[in-house]
C-alpha cells in the first residue's frame, strides 16, 4: 500500500491496464503531451506512443463514435470527456449507439468501453463546467454509472469498467483529484455493483454520492457529537445500484438522508430515496425520507454563490438532526 | 463468386482499370452473381411491400428500390473480414455484404430466428459474422463508427477496410464533418459511401445544402471525393475498388458521392408529394441500374435474353419459399425481453 492521490490512483489504473492489455487504448482531447484535461494521462504518452494515447481533434461526438466502433470491433477504449458538461455533444453516441447496440443487435456485438469525464463543482468554472449530470446516464438502459469517491475506490473501480464488456460512464470528481489514501500498489478490481459502508452507525443512514460521501462523513462527526451516530453508505455505481447494502442500513437505522451534489429535481437521489419507499421498510421508517441536491439553478460563477449552489456540511447536519427531530416530535 | 480478392489479384498482374468484366479479367459468372444480388435486392424488397400490404410487418421500412447498383458494386467488392456501417435504408448493403436474405426476412417478420433475435426489426439489420456491424436509424450516427472500426483495423495492422453508407441528406450532420477530419487526420482506411438519392426524406439537396455536390465537402478535410453515376454498376465497381486499394495501403479515406434515385417513398407513411410522378417515371426509364446493367451484359454476350428473363425468376422463387419458411418460425419468446440489455 501506498498513499497516493485520487488522480495518481486513476492514473495508476490506467497505466496498468494500457500494460496489461493491447486492445486497450486510450482517446480524447489533449490526452498527450498536455497529460489530459486535470493531469490524469501525464506520462502515458512516453510510455506507450501515439498509436495508444490518441489525442484527438475538438470532437466529442466523433470521439465517442470512434470509441464506440473500435470497441464492436474488438479494441477496449477509455474515451476522456475533459468536463462531463461535454457529454451533451458526445449525447447521441452515449445514448443511441454505446447503450443500445448490444440488445438492438440481439447480442451480437458488445461495446466495451470506458467514457471518463471530470465533474462537478467548486473551481469556479461556472455553468458549463461544473454541473453533475450523471443521472441522466444511469436513466438509460445498457450503460453502467460509476462515481468513485476515494482513491482506493477510483483505481478497484476503474479496473473493473475497463474489463466490463458494457459501456462504463466513469464520473471522476474534480475537487476530488487531489486527495490522498492508501491504494495497493498492483492491480486489484472493486466489483460494480457493490456499495461501500464508508462509516457504520446506528441512529440514521446518509447515502451519499460522490464527493458527498467526504461531506457527509465529515457532518457525521459533528453529529456524533451530539450523540447522533450516522451510518454513511456510498454506492460507489450508479447503475447496477447495490439496493442490498442501503437496504439493510435503513433496516437498522430506519431513518434515510440522501445527498448528491446533482440538482435534486429528478436526480438520482430520487432513485434511491424510492428503493427505500417502495420496500416493506417503507411502513417502519421514523421519519420522512429526506433528500438533498444541487439547487435547480445553473451553477453560478462566484464564490459564495458556488458553495450555496449544493449541499455542503452543514446542510447535512442541519438535515439529520431534522430527521432525529421527527422520532422525538411522537412519529413511531 | 465477385470477390475482391479476385480484382486484387489482377490488378497485381498490372491491369489497376476495369471496365467490363472480360476486360479486367472477371469470368462471366463474376458478373452474373452481381447482376444477380441486383435483383435479389429488388425483389427483396418487392416482397416486403407486399408483406406490409398484407399486414405482416410490424413497424416501418425504408426501401432502396431504385438503388440496387451502389449497393452491389461497392459492399459486392469486401471480402468477409471488411466491415460496413448502413443505415435506415439497408437491406441492399445487407444483402450485398453477405447477410442471409431468410434471416433479414425473419427479423422483418419478428421472428427469434432473425439476424437481430427480433430485437431490432428492418432498420438496424446486423451480421458481424458477415462484417456487417449494423444498422442506424440515427442519421449520420455511423461515419464516427466506422471511422472506430477503421481505427481497430490499424491499430491491429490487418488489411480490413470499412464502407460506411449514408444518404445524402446524412452529410449535413456535424458527426459526417467530426468523423471526416478524423478519419483524414489519421488516415483510416474507411470509405464513406453517400448514396444521393436526391432528397433527405422529403427534402431535395438542392434545399438542404448550397454545394452542387455532395464530394465537395472533403476538400474541407483533406480527402480524395469524387461524384460518380451510382446507377451505373461499372462505374460503382471501379471507384470504390480504388478507394479499398488507397485504404488498403495507407492512402486515407475517400468520399464517394454515388447519384441515386429511390423510387418509393421515404418510409411507408410517405406519400411522395415533393416531387412529380414524371420525374420518378423518367428515372426509372432511362436511368434503372438493374435495366442498364443488363444491357451491358447483353451487349457482351455474357448473358443471352432468355437467361437474364431467367435470373428474376430463380430469384423470386428462392425468396418466396424463405417466406413461406420464415412464417413458421418462432417468435421471440417473452422471457428474452430483458435479456441482452449488458453483455456477460
Amino acid at each position: 500500500m501506498k498513499e497516493i492521490t485520487y488522480l495518481e490512483a486513476i492514473h495508476e489504473a490506467l497505466d496498468e491496464a494500457l500494460s496489461n492489455d493491447e486492445k486497450v487504448y486510450l482517446l480524447g482531447e489533449d490526452i498527450g503531451v498536455y497529460g489530459g484535461g486535470f493531469g490524469a494521462t501525464k506520462g502515458l504518452l512516453e510510455k506507450y506512443g501515439a498509436g495508444r494515447i490518441r489525442s484527438t481533434p475538438i470532437s466529442e461526438s466523433a470521439i465517442t463514435g470512434v470509441a464506440v466502433g473500435s470497441a464492436m470491433t474488438g479494441m477496449r477504449p477509455i474515451m476522456e470527456l475533459q468536463f462531463s458538461d461535454f457529454v451533451t455533444i458526445a449525447m447521441d453516441q452515449l445514448v443511441n449507439q454505446a447503450a443500445k447496440i448490444h440488445y438492438m443487435y440481439g447480442g451480437s456485438t458488445k461495446v466495451p468501453l470506458v467514457m471518463r469525464t471530470a465533474a462537478g463543482s467548486g473551481t469556479g468554472a461556472a455553468a458549463q463546467h461544473s454541473q453533475s449530470l450523471e443521472n441522466w446516464l444511469a436513466h438509460v438502459p445498457g450503460l453502467k454509472v460509476v462515481q468513485p469517491s476515494c482513491a482506493y475506490d477510483a483505481k478497484g473501480l476503474l479496473h473493473a469498467a475497463v474489463e466490463d464488456n458494457n459501456p462504463v460512464m466513469f464520473y471522476e470528481h474534480k475537487l476530488l483529484y487531489p486527495l490522498k489514501e492508501e491504494v495497493p500498489e498492483s492491480k486489484f478490481l472493486i466489483p460494480l455493483g457493490v456499495a461501500a459502508v464508508k462509516r457504520a452507525g446506528s441512529d440514521l443512514t446518509i447515502v451519499a454520492t460522490g464527493i458527498m460521501v467526504h461531506k457527509a462523513i465529515a457532518a457525521a462527526e459533528i453529529l456524533a457529537q451530539s450523540g447522533i451516530e450516522a451510518e454513511i453508505i456510498d454506492p460507489r455505481t450508479l447503475v447496477p445500484l447495490d439496493e442490498d447494502t442501503i437496504l439493510r442500513s435503513v433496516a437498522k437505522t430506519r431513518r434515510l438522508l440522501v445527498v448528491t451534489e446533482a440538482v435534486k429535481r429528478s436526480g438520482f437521489g430520487g432513485e434511491i430515496a424510492a428503493v427505500v419507499a417502495e420496500s416493506d421498510l417503507s411502513m417502519q421508517l421514523l421519519a420522512p425520507i429526506m433528500r438533498l441536491g444541487g439547487k435547480a439553478i445553473p451553477i453560478p460563477c462566484q464564490q459564495d454563490l458556488e458553495y450555496a449552489a449544493v449541499p455542503q456540511i452543514e446542510d447535512i447536519v442541519k438535515s439529520a438532526m431534522k430527521q432525529m427531530d421527527a422520532f422525538k416530535g411522537g412519529l413511531v | 463468386m465477385f470477390t475482391y480478392d479476385r480484382v486484387l489479384n489482377k490488378c497485381k498482374k498490372g491491369r489497376v482499370e476495369m471496365k467490363l468484366a472480360n476486360e479486367a479479367g472477371f469470368s462471366n459468372n463474376d458478373f452474373i452473381e452481381m447482376y444477380r444480388k441486383m435483383w435479389q435486392i429488388r425483389i427483396f424488397e418487392e416482397t416486403l411491400e407486399q408483406l406490409y400490404k398484407n399486414g405482416e410487418i410490424h413497424g416501418t421500412m425504408h426501401l432502396c428500390t431504385g438503388q440496387e447498383a451502389t449497393a452491389a458494386g461497392s459492399a459486392g467488392l469486401l471480402r468477409k473480414q471488411d466491415w460496413i456501417t448502413s443505415t435506415h435504408r439497408n437491406h441492399g448493403h445487407s444483402i450485398a455484404k453477405g447477410t442471409s436474405i431468410e434471416a433479414m426476412l425473419a427479423e422483418i417478420l419478428g421472428k427469434k430466428t432473425g439476424t437481430n433475435q427480433g430485437k431490432g426489426g428492418s432498420m438496424h439489420i446486423a451480421d458481424p459474422d458477415h462484417g456487417h456491424l449494423g444498422s442506424n436509424g440515427i442519421v449520420g450516427a455511423g461515419f464516427p463508427i466506422a471511422a472506430g472500426a477503421a481505427l481497430t483495423a490499424q491499430m491491429n495492422g490487418t488489411d480490413q477496410v470499412v464502407i460506411c453508407y449514408s444518404g445524402d441528406g446524412a452529410t449535413n450532420e456535424g458527426s459526417f464533418h467530426e468523423a471526416m477530419n478524423l478519419a483524414s487526420l489519421w488516415h483510416l482506411p474507411v470509405i464513406y459511401f453517400v448514396e444521393n438519392n436526391q432528397y433527405g426524406m422529403s427534402t431535395a439537396t438542392a434545399d438542404s445544402m448550397n454545394i452542387r455536390h455532395i464530394s465537395q465537402r472533403s476538400q474541407s478535410y483533406g480527402i480524395e471525393g469524387i461524384t460518380i453515376d451510382g446507377n451505373d454498376l461499372i462505374e460503382v465497381i471501379n471507384t470504390t475498388f480504388r478507394a479499398i486499394q488507397k485504404a488498403q495501403s495507407g492512402g486515407g479515406p475517400t468520399l464517394i458521392e454515388a447519384m441515386t434515385y429511390r423510387y418509393c417513398g421515404h418510409s411507408k407513411s410517405d406519400q411522395r408529394l415533393y416531387r412529380k410522378k414524371t420525374e420518378e417515371q423518367w428515372w426509372q426509364d432511362n436511368f434503372d441500374p438493374i435495366k442498364r446493367t443488363k444491357k451491358t451484359l447483353l451487349e457482351h454476350g455474357i448473358l443471352t435474353k432468355e437467361e437474364c428473363a431467367q435470373i428474376p425468376l430463380v430469384v423470386q422463387t428462392e425468396i418466396k419459399a424463405a417466406v413461406v419458411k420464415v412464417r413458421k418460425d418462432p417468435k421471440p419468446d417473452l422471457t428474452d425481453l430483458e435479456t441482452q440489455v449488458y453483455a456477460e
